[in-house]
């Protein structure tokens, strides 16, 4: 007998789990919610969208035609009510009520507006979606903003908004932009490329509030008393996993709906995945542990065993046409020996992080070419005590033996 | 201007005694194209790798221009008048002996001449030695205690002839390369023998046929055995004896000699007794390993003896041949450059020589005894009994053995004058005046090789600035102190005939220095002198001396002397367990002032090194590139450690180059004792005892610069490169802040820096940058540091973005050292080339490469290349 599938929310990690049930054949009868009118497309890719560099056409990976060539009953806009699990059935707002033998939550996350006064104005939005997208790309020359947090997204939405001419300050609580993935000096470096382009940063600042009039946004004042002018706010300062269905439903729920490690909840018939989700105590952001995670929750639903194990974090981005990396664990510390190299005037920062014989962490800026090849350093916990001269230079470099002279003689 | 249009200059090369002739012609930057002569006999168009790269050594950076009087800029007049009223206050005050001049072998023999006259003649004193004390006095007593004057027997024609050539203390695939070429050649097409004598194994051996690794210093037993068992053989010659005197006590005297001290095995010895006694054409070449002895002199005796004995002396392919390190030894030599000799190869203790000279000259005041000998001299100048010297092109802060001593006896002079071509040398920076001379390409002359010919140096370049000739600014002096007329000399040709017609009058006394033919020589003539052997007399020209058994000697007869075994003055203990050997490289010569200006010649062997045995090395814990601290009562030096079965147990080799300004810590005869062969005063700088120790700095370096760069630290040696400098570093105790430091090192206050660091490691590396282009970079780290110098060194002025890896790219071979001076080719490539190409022999490498096909000086490494690879495959 045909089993039934319903999946609450779509997105980067359901639509790839999607992706692995049909490639291998699964006979499902599937239904999709989704609380945007659409389908999936790639949300890492608005930043391109709002520079301009892209359509939104070219970001969607699942189509409407995607997933009726699969059968997949789509149910696009409509957002759940409810989830009643004795009676394995999901309720829609428009009261449909679509029963399923097992159901997976992939609701994602919601931006967190922080609850300054004003917060509620019109023209204070987040970066989350196309509409918040398409909000950014209404502006232009001539136009202000303000972007509240200096993480990835705060920083794609400055550079974007500034690509069209918009005057955008951005103000970060933080020491340095990016703290989670770069270091104080490579957050220096990415703060002056980004000056460079015309964008205001603020590093160790306070937002007291937003200023309106007529109910809209006119300015964002710190608590120092200076007043940002604005047209436009954007607050990118973090993400929440939205909950609030499975805590309804009765699953268990940290942070984010507790997962085990096959990505059942605490009901064996419900599974969750992608940024709602919270497993051994982690929540999730970036897109490479969601399509991990994708994986086995495909399998679990397969009926194979399978087991997601979260690996070190190794981001590679490009914020504003700046490159970065960073792995592991770069705090610093007594037990761990940094190697360094700076060339300021090419705009590049390595620094390895080595305990022991062995690499921990790296944050790269500027040339991020070797990323993959320390990430991997990082996760086989390499011994590098035979490269570590030439570590810093790379694969190329670390790796390959070379004919060196100790001394000036020959012979 | 470009030089292509103008015609080529024919001159001599001023370096090593073979003199060889070089067609010179200006490039039109400052530099001269430089080929061989084919026409000149000494070399027939060869050239070495020094001699080739002379083009690079003429461009006037450090060039004293002007003259200088206690470090401000002076005129002429001004000068000229300061050192001649030094000299004559000095006279009046305390005696002529109270002066002295310090000389050189690169004078030419019209410098020497005045610089001889101005001395012995006028200021009255015969304290005047020249640097040929460091390397030929011992023969000169050995030829003048045999033969009765210092006469070379033979030409350069019999190393061609003979069948045994003997390499005694001599070096002369690096030392007098084009001599061995044409030696290799002459094997190759005659099949001659070669037998090298030698404690340490050197390129020389690598053709050779026998190699006796002699102790030091015992030279005089295996020659005495030679002597006894050419004897017991039958091989004395009865009818030549009769020419000669004292056979039956010299060989008495070797009889009683123990030849064991030689530390050779029997056979060995047999075998080069027997080669030696059965080869009738056979000529012993001798040089430094002979010379530089507290039993110099004896050696050579010990040598002359056997050629006396057998009547193997000045016959075509047979006879003792002394080769000289300098390019007019020989000329000072001949004109009585030393304190114990007049002009002329006469006599100055003999009353009859010295009127003659007297009267020629009509000189006012003549000394009667020999002056100071260059050791002694810089000892009177210490305890203050000289109080005006005058040191012309030589640097004896560097050179002297004990040479910190020296270096403090110069400063504490009351005056010293210094003509020189540069104010950078260790002993010029010592001068209370600065002359500025004119330098070897701009200078016209003669200079006498090491097979008495005579040849013409030539001005090619004109004289930067004030600088002028040597016999000018000394005739000048001369002038300066009442003596106009003794002095008039106008042109150096006018100098060269009244030195020549002097030397008829030696000839009338029975000397063999007579070139009294060449005494009515015009300017014309004088300019186109071709290369001349002496004697040149109505009687006779050129030719070999004493196969007709006719000596010098107050009796005729060629002198036999009974001479015994003397070990080394220092003797190894538990203290001082090494003997410290010191000597040339290939492409270097003497304390670099010339050299170290050619990037091709610097790029051979970069820093000043000591070769130790591995066995040695295993018990120091020392391993290759290690530095090492090596220390004699003299004083301590660091130099780079070169592990090799090259020297043997308990012996170690340092060169004798380097200098304050090239590797302050490198200035080997700072740590040789001053210790002098009784006869001729030529020190033993070949048999120091020494400690050697394990030198454990905090961290090492390598810095390349496109600007000079200024180390300061207890080890550093830097080298010229075409992109600049290069130099390796070491200190104790590392900077605090390595950019400040490098900055500093680079002299760039504001120049972009790019770092790489690992702290913990000691590992820090600093690149400088100006709109992207490399001007300097440092590689520290806390052991010898490892990169590749060659490709490094030549990247200053390029854009090399990942110059701080210390590595080629991938795509990109590293050439490794130079090998082949001449073509510029690395020891990788040679080796790649090798492995790849399969190349079998030096030949086929020549073929691929070029390397090895010029100058041929670095043939015999590239055959120990060769061996290696063959020796690494069969062992695996």
């Amino acid at each position: 007998m045909t089993q039934r599938l319903v999946i609450i929310g779509v997105g980067m990690a359901s639509g790839r789990m999607l992706e692995h049930l049909c490639d291998e054949g699964a006979d499902w009868d599937v239904t999709l919610f989704n609380a945007e009118p659409r389908g999936c497309y790639n949300r890492i890719m608005l930043s391109p969208v709002l520079a301009g560099e892209k359509t939104y056409e070219q970001i969607v990976t699942h189509d409407a035609d995607w997933y009726e060539a699969r059968g997949v009953d789509c149910r696009f806009g409509q957002r759940v009510a409810q989830i009643d699990r004795s009676a394995r059935v999901v309720v829609a707002e428009n009261g449909d009520r679509v029963p399923y033998d097992k159901l997976v939550i992939a609701t994602g996350s919601s931006p967190f507006i922080i609850p300054l006064p004003g917060h509620d104005l019109e023209g204070v939005i987040a970066y989350r979606d196309l509409e918040d997208t398409q909000r950014m790309m209404t502006l232009g020359a001539g136009k202000r903003a303000v972007v509240i947090g200096g993480g990835v997204l705060g920083l794609e939405a400055a550079a974007g908004m500034a690509a069209r001419g918009v005057d955008v300050t951005v103000v970060h609580l933080m020491g340095h932009l990016m703290e989670r993935q770069l270091d104080a000096e490579a957050g220096a470096l990415l703060r002056k490329a980004l000056v460079a382009k015309g964008i205001k940063v603020l590093v160790s600042t306070n937002s007291k509030e937003i200023v309106g009039k007529d109910g809209h946004v006119t300015a964002l004042r710190l608590d120092n008393g200076t007043e940002l002018p604005c047209d436009l706010l954007v607050m990118a300062v973090g993400i929440r996993p939205n909950i609030a269905l499975a805590q309804a439903a009765g699953l268990d729920c940290g942070r984010g709906v507790t997962v085990a490690d096959d990505m059942t909840t605490s009901d064996a018939d419900v599974l969750a995945l992608g940024e709602c989700v919270e497993h051994r105590g982690a929540l999730f952001g970036l897109v490479a542990p969601l399509y991990d995670q994708a994986r086995v929750a495909a399998d679990t639903l397969m009926g194979r065993a399978a087991v997601y194990a979260p690996k070190d974090v190794s981001t590679k981005l490009k914020v504003t046409g700046c490159d970065l990396f960073s792995a592991g664990d770069f705090a610093s510390s007594d037990a761990r020996e940094d190697i360094l190299l700076r060339d300021p005037a090419r705009s590049i920062y390595k620094r390895l992080v080595l305990e022991g014989d062995r690499v921990v962490g790296a944050v790269m800026y500027g040339d991020t070419a070797d990323g993959p090849w320390i990430y991997s350093l990082i996760k086989d916990g390499t011994d590098v005590s035979a490269m570590r001269a030439a570590l810093i230079f790379g694969p190329s470099y670390a790796e390959a033996p070379a004919p060196l002279s100790r001394c000036s003689l020959a012979g | 201007m470009d030089g292509s249009g103008l015609p080529e200059v024919k001159s001599t090369c001023p370096y090593c005694g073979v003199g060889c002739g070089v067609l010179l012609r200006p490039d039109g930057e400052g530099g001269l194209d430089v080929r061989g002569d084919p026409d000149h006999p000494a070399n027939l168009g060869r050239l070495c790798s020094k001699g080739s790269a002379l083009g690079e050594t003429v461009g006037l950076a450090g060039r004293l221009s002007a003259p200088m009087v206690n470090g401000a800029e002076a005129s002429w007049d001004d000068a000229l008048a300061l050192v001649a009223q030094k000299f004559s206050d000095t006279i009046r005050d305390h005696g002529p002996d109270a002066a002295a001049f310090y000389v050189s072998g690169q004078l030419l023999t019209e410098d020497y001449y005045v610089a001889n006259k101005l001395m012995k003649g006028f200021i009255g004193s015969a304290n005047i030695d020249t640097n040929s004390r460091l390397c030929m006095a011992s023969t000169v007593a050995g030829h003048k205690r045999a033969f009765g004057t210092d006469t070379v027997p033979q030409t350069y024609e019999d190393l061609e002839e003979a069948d045994l050539v003997v390499l005694v203390g001599s070096n002369l695939a690096w030392c007098h390369p084009v001599l061995y070429q044409r030696l290799l050649a002459a094997r190759k097409a005659r099949g001659a023998k070669i037998v090298v004598i030698d404690p340490r194994r050197t390129a020389s051996c690598d053709g050779a046929d026998m190699h006796l690794r002699l102790a030091p210093g015992s030279d005089v037993a295996l020659f005495n055995r030679l002597l006894t068992e050419l004897y017991e053989g039958g091989a004395i010659d009865k009818a030549y004896l009769q020419h000669t005197s004292g056979f039956d006590d010299a060989l008495t005297k070797a009889f009683a000699d123990d030849v064991t001290v030689t530390g050779l095995p029997e056979a060995d010895i047999k075998a080069f007794c027997k080669l030696w006694m059965g080869t009738e054409k056979v000529v012993t070449v001798f040089s430094q390993g002979v010379n530089q002895s507290s039993s110099g002199s004896d050696k050579v005796n010990a040598i002359l003896n056997c050629h006396l004995a057998t009547g193997r002396v000045g016959k075509r392919g047979c006879g003792p041949l002394s080769v000289t390190g300098q390019p007019n030894a020989m000329g000072g030599r001949e004109v009585g450059g030393l304190a114990n000799m007049l002009a002329c190869h006469l006599d100055l203790e003999n009353a009859d020589h010295r009127a003659a000279v007297r009267d020629f000259w009509n000189a006012p005041q003549m000394p009667e005894a020999a002056g100071l000998k260059a050791v002694d001299m810089f000892k009177a100048v210490g305890e203050g009994k000289i109080k005006a010297l005058w040191i012309i092109h030589t640097n004896p802060a560097v050179s002297m053995p004990d040479a910190d001593a020296v270096r403090d006896a110069i400063a504490g002079c009351d005056f010293v004058v210094v003509s020189d071509i540069t104010g950078q040398t260790d002993t010029a920076r010592l001068a209370h005046v600065l002359l500025p001379a004119s330098a070897w390409a701009e200078k016209s002359g003669t200079v006498t090789n090491s097979d008495r010919t005579i040849s013409r140096q030539r001005a090619v370049l004109s004289a930067p600035g004030q600088c002028r000739p040597d016999w000018e600014i000394l005739s000048e002096v001369g002038k300066h102190m009442g003596w106009a007329e003794a002095f008039d000399y106008e042109t150096p040709a006018e100098i060269f005939r009244e030195y020549a017609a002097l030397s008829g009058i030696a000839g009338g006394f029975g000397r063999d220095f007579d070139i009294s033919g060449l005494s009515d020589l015009d300017d014309t003539g004088y300019d186109a002198l071709e290369p001349t052997r002496w004697p040149v007399t109505k009687a006779r020209q050129g030719g070999r001396f004493f196969e007709d058994g006719a000596f010098f000697t107050p009796d005729g007869k060629g002198r036999f002397l009974a001479v015994q075994y003397r070990a080394p003055a220092a003797k190894t203990g538990p203290r001082y367990p090494f003997r410290l050997n010191t000597g040339r490289i290939r492409d270097q010569w003497h304390t670099m002032t010339r050299t170290a200006l050619s990037p091709r010649l610097s790029a051979h062997l970069a820093e000043p090194f000591v070769d130790l045995h591995p066995a040695d090395a295993a018990e120091l814990c020392v391993e290759a590139a290690d530095l090492l601290r090596l220390r004699t009562p003299q004083g301590t030096a660091i130099l780079r450690a070169r592990i090799t079965e090259d020297v043997q147990r308990g012996q170690v080799f340092a060169p004798m180059h380097w200098t304050g300004e090239t590797a302050p810590s490198a200035r080997i005869d700072a740590i040789v004792a001053p210790v002098v062969d009784p006869v001729s005063g030529q020190p033993e700088s070949k048999a120091s005892v020494v400690a050697v120790e394990r030198l454990d700095a905090a961290w090492y370096g390598f810095a390349i610069s496109a600007g000079d760069l200024t180390p300061d630290c207890a080890y550093w040696a830097r080298a010229r490169t075409r992109a600049g400098w290069r130099a390796e570093l070491a200190g104790m105790t590392a900077p605090e802040d390595w950019e400040a430091e490098a900055r500093r090192l680079f002299g760039l206050p504001d120049a972009e820096v790019t770092v790489m660091q690992d702290a913990a490691r000691g590992d820090v590396r600093l690149a400088f940058h100006q709109d992207g282009v490399l001007l300097a970079a440092l590689f520290v780290a806390k052991t010898p540091v490892a990169v590749m110098r060659d490709y490094l060194a030549a990247r200053p002025g390029e854009v090399v973005p990942d110059i701080l890896t210390g590595r080629t790219p991938a795509d990109r071979p590293d050439p490794g050292p130079v090998l082949c001076s001449c073509f510029g080719v690395g020891v990788n490539t040679i080796l790649t080339a090798i492995e790849t190409d399969g190349l079998m022999s030096v030949e086929a490498v020549g073929a691929a490469l070029n390397a090895g096909t010029n100058c041929g000086s670095c043939r015999p490494e590239i055959a120990a290349l060769l061996q290696g690879i063959r020796q690494k495959e069969a062992a695996e």
